[in-house]
């Protein structure tokens, strides 16, 4: 699909300024295959996990980075979709604890996937809260 | 002290208003001296004049809409002349109390109370000023309702002295660290100026000087903020104590310490000598505070052997784990610099691992305090089969990182960690 758009753009530049044009359309084209090829290795990176003390989030590819985040140390849950997220039914789940390096996000849920998530964390998060 | 009593309003001192705007005032006399000395005669800064009355006049109508009190286990500010605001603080949640004489609080013998709150809360409970006498009252009181014990509050001289820094130890390693040394080379460059004008003055721009004033407030800041700084042990907590022209209180409640770091930098190596540093939860900041002090942490030990730090971090975090194991050979392609001082160990109450490239920096972190874990691999570290854990706490900047660790090792003592952190949080919240 993205490399659609860019062969898309890439042969509109092309046609409209000769040769020179050629090499920026073959630009974009490598670019968006790169990119597309990026975006679909990292959406199914995406993962998440609830167990019963904690929530594992796993995400990257060049980085791969696995968060474990105690029920109890979660002190607000963010849901948050933008314009384009609200388009297409989505949402992202963040979880925020009192440590500022550890802020884990979701991404790209369903709208109602991240509410039972919100609900079921909240809930989790008050009946094993703990102090500082 | 009658239940009654305790309950009603209180104001703040009535010379607040005058400490407040002490440092403006005499900001605008210096202003205002060249023209008077002139003789131009008070028309001149009638302008100025106006605007001395003007604050004076804010200062006052703040102190008058400002009252307190403290209710159950709460405290209760409230302050606004238009906008009435007011402020709750849930003592529960008190992780330190501050008692900050500037100086010219000190000439009238006032003391500001702040409370460090948990949390990210921007609002932090500031009672400025109250007299001297009134702020130990109120702390003592307080940290007696935050522990929960109503009985009989700890006497402020009920404590055991741990420490004290003699002052020309303290002159000595501000002289060695990095801001220390900045000045040492500006003052050469001086002097090479003085002796050949030609080609020194070109480097000395009228930029310097901003540079040099800020590198000057900052050392001074330092000094003062560490001079004979005490560490003594109370019931209700750790006590630092320190300054000379403007004097900081610290009570630390107990439990509250997020996390200990030492640091030893190469230049005190020499001596031994090494710096403790305490971190508490809840990002405070003091007015006029650059980034880099930001970073820089309460010390607790601003320079002492090491045999000193060692007790100190007994008394804060008894049964620290001790043998710490290297990383793997091969973590020394990934991080050439740290390799030498990378190690880390755990216990079942807590977790050291030291890092630093220059400096070594060693970082205890209680397995209850631990906010989150976090298993990073990056792609040099994928090659090399290495893992770096994070555990971060909620203080301000010290967090454990073990580093490059062998991909079977971390994995396991990442499961490890996981369940040990839960364990030591159910143990913590249950006492």
């Amino acid at each position: 699909m993205t490399a659609l758009i860019a062969a898309l753009a890439g042969s509109l530049v092309a046609a409209a300024d000769g040769w020179p044009g050629a090499v920026v359309a073959g630009g974009v084209l490598v670019a968006g295959l790169g990119l597309a090829r990026f975006v679909r290795r990292r959406v199914p990176a995406w993962a998440y996990c609830e167990r019963e003390d904690d929530l594992l989030v796993r995400r990257g590819v060049l980085f791969s980075r696995l968060s474990v985040i105690p029920y109890g140390r979660m002190q607000f849950i963010d849901v948050t979709a933008g314009p384009v997220e609200r388009s297409l039914g989505l949402a992202t789940v963040r979880m925020h604890t009192a440590a500022a390096a550890s802020d884990a996000r979701i991404p790209g849920l369903d709208a109602e996937e991240a509410a039972r998530l919100r609900d079921r964390l909240a809930e989790l998060g008050e009946a094993k809260a703990a102090g500082l | 002290m009658t239940e009654s009593a305790d309950r009603r309003w209180h104001r703040l001192h009535p010379l607040s208003p005058v400490v407040s705007a002490g440092r403006v005032l005499i900001a605008l006399l210096i202003l205002l001296a060249p023209s008077l000395a002139a003789g131009r005669g008070a028309w001149d800064s009638l302008v100025q004049l106006v605007l001395v009355l003007v604050l004076a006049l804010l200062g006052v109508v703040s102190w008058l809409v400002t009252r307190w009190r403290v209710e159950d286990d709460d405290l209760r500010i409230e302050t606004g002349l238009f906008r009435r605001n007011s402020l709750r603080f849930p003592l529960k949640q008190v992780q330190a109390i501050d008692v900050v004489r500037p100086g010219l609080a000190r000439l009238f013998g006032l003391s500001e109370l702040r409370l460090r709150m948990a949390g990210s809360t921007r609002e932090h409970a500031r009672l400025a000023y109250l007299s001297a006498k009134e702020a130990d009252r109120l702390r003592t009181q307080l940290l007696a309702l935050a522990q929960g014990t109503i009985a009989e509050p700890a006497r402020l001289d009920e404590e055991r002295v741990l420490l004290t820094i003699p002052t020309p130890r303290l002159v000595a390693s501000i002289l060695l660290s990095r801001t220390g040394l900045a000045v040492g080379a500006f003052v050469g460059a001086l002097v090479a100026a003085a002796l050949w004008p030609g080609v020194a003055s070109v480097a000395l721009g009228g930029s310097t000087f901003v540079y040099v004033l800020g590198t000057a407030t900052a050392l001074w800041r330092r000094f003062n903020g560490e001079y004979r700084l005490t560490v003594a042990e109370a019931p209700d907590g750790l006590r630092l104590r320190s300054g000379l022209v403007a004097t900081t209180a610290e009570t630390i409640r107990p439990g509250r310490v997020q996390a200990v770091r030492m640091i030893e930098p190469l230049l005190w190596r020499p001596f031994g000598w090494c710096r403790l540093e305490l971190d508490v939860a809840g990002r405070q900041r003091a007015k006029g505070e650059g980034a880099s002090e930001r970073r820089q942490l309460r010390a607790a030990l601003p320079v002492g052997e090491h045999d000193l730090a060692q007790m100190l971090l007994e008394r804060i975090l008894p049964h620290a784990p001790t043998d710490r194991r290297p990383p793997p050979r091969r973590a020394r392609f990934k991080s050439p610099l740290r390799y030498h001082y990378l190690s880390w160990a755990r216990n079942d109450a807590c977790v050291v691992t030291t890092s630093g490239r220059v400096a070594r920096a060693t970082d205890w972190v209680p397995l209850a305090k631990v906010q989150s874990l976090r298993r990073v691999q990056g792609p040099a570290q994928r090659r090399l089969r290495l893992v770096t854990i994070h555990l971060d706490t909620a203080g301000r900047n010290v967090h454990a990182v073990i580093r490059d660790r062998d991909t079977a090792e971390a994995d396991s003592a990442f499961g490890e960690l996981i369940e040990l952190a839960r364990r030591a949080r159910q143990a913590d919240s249950k006492s």
